[in-house]
């Protein structure tokens, strides 16, 4: 998902506590996350949990960021005035999310500064999804229908996530995020009522986008080696294959609907098992994006890299001016 | 990163006239001028306020969580300061 590389090795890992003062702390906070009472800035935490959040929370805010690039490069080249002004919105929103999550993490003691050098230094990871190119203007229905689809699945349980600020961030996200799927839903149903050019793109931005897609929500539950400790704090609380489970179940009737084809030939309705059986995963084409080698990487970290460096000067005038306006009225207190 | 950080401002927004302003979010800004523009852009997009208080967040005191026990425990067992605690007779229908 967003925060996929949250499963993947290298986190930080609970302790045993040192001291019997650490272990009674330790002990009240498991008390708390055992009473799925919600954990608040200043309230004890174990260093592995806050660390955890800060992470994955700052992985989540760079998904969003980095999710503004590829819808990005259609805005000019929107069909209708109305596409386009909805289309600026719903990446206007993706900027939003990004800031309610940065400031989520930041309640946790690191700054925007170290987490926005992380992105771009190549040292923080970003969801995979936003590494593959948008080829037409269907990838936009492709991408508001599927993409953000699977993230509203992936995002209402953590609405209830252990750590107040993100369950907060992530709610005001939820209310946000629906406006955005069925936008998209709106574009491919256009499109599959349009000429059959119009619903031929529509087949294949489907085609190009489904694995990936699929894949976004992480690896099997087999290999993914934080979900028990993450499970267990409360902030993750569906596995990645019952979320892809649920998102495979949702969507095929509504690819039905369109009249289009998902590209899994092993798809089919299992009637014992009350859900959709699906083919292979190619886990492998996963992990070489995940690990940088997607289609896209190099060239969304370069232009989140030469936007930050191109605002450089609008971000120091605006202190220099802050600067120089408090002083001035400092000089006017004098004065009177 | 040799650039300074732009100050942290916590924003309140008051929903509909008439309602208390409430904790929105929090935001990066240079001064207050630019924090109530950004707080607009941010957090009314879809008309959810018509006013917005931003204050520094460092001016912000705040309870500490260890007193949570002394600060508000003592209020657990003074159940007579709801109306529920009082048992009217039947004949009284308002009160
Ligand atoms: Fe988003
Ligand atoms: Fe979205």
């Amino acid at each position: 998902m967003y925060t996929q590389a949250m499963d993947i090795p290298g986190g930080p890992k609970a302790v045993a506590a040192a001291t019997p003062e650490e272990a009674a702390r330790n002990s009240a906070f498991d008390a708390r996350i055992a009473a799925d009472l919600k954990i608040e800035p200043r309230d004890v935490m174990p260093e592995a949990y806050r660390k955890t959040l800060v992470r994955q929370i700052s992985q989540h805010a760079h998904s969003e960021v980095v999710g503004m690039l590829p819808e990005g490069n259609w805005i000019t080249r929107a069909p209708s005035l109305k596409r386009k002004a909805i289309l600026l919105a719903k990446v206007q929103d993706e900027g939003g999310h990004g800031l309610y999550l940065y400031a989520a993490a930041e309640t946790l003691g690191t700054s925007r500064d170290q987490m926005v050098d992380a992105l771009l230094a190549g040292r923080a990871k970003y969801s995979s999804i936003f590494n593959y190119p948008t080829l037409t203007w269907a990838d936009m229905g492709a991408i508001g229908w599927l993409v953000d689809g699977a993230a509203i699945m992936n995002q209402i349980p953590l609405c209830r996530c252990s750590y107040g600020p993100y369950a907060r961030a992530m709610i005001r996200i939820c209310k946000e995020e629906s406006f955005h799927q069925r936008q998209g839903f709106d574009i491919m149903l256009s499109l599959c009522k349009g000429t059959a050019a119009q619903k031929e793109m529509a087949q294949d931005a489907l085609n190009r986008w489904w694995w990936p897609v699929v894949q976004m929500f992480g690896p099997p539950d087999k290999d993914s080696v934080h979900s028990g400790q993450s499970a267990a704090w409360g902030i993750k609380r569906i596995s990645n294959d019952d979320l892809r489970q649920k998102f495979i179940d949702a969507t095929v009737p509504q690819a039905e609907l369109l009249g289009i084809t998902i590209p899994d030939p092993g798809l089919k309705w299992n009637e014992e098992r009350g859900h959709y059986d699906y083919g292979a995963i190619d886990w492998d084409e996963f992990w070489r994006v995940v690990n940088g080698d997607g289609p896209c990487n190099r060239e969304r970290l370069a232009t989140r890299i030469e936007a930050h460096a191109e605002g450089a000067w609008v971000r120091e005038a605006a202190t220099a001016y802050a600067e120089k306006a408090a002083a001035r009225e400092l000089a006017g207190k004098r004065a009177a | 990163m040799s650039e300074k950080e732009w100050p942290l401002w916590e924003v309140f927004i008051r929903s509909k006239q008439g309602l208390d302003h409430r904790h929105a979010g929090s935001l990066h800004a240079v001064d207050a001028k630019q924090a109530v523009q950004m707080a607009r852009d941010v957090y009314t997009r879809r008309m959810e306020g018509v006013s917005i208080w931003v204050v520094p967040s460092d001016a912000i005191t705040a309870s500490d969580p260890d007193d949570k026990a002394e600060l508000f425990d003592p209020m657990a067992d003074k159940v007579y300061r709801h109306p529920t605690f009082y048992k009217l007779p039947k004949e009284v229908e308002h009160m």
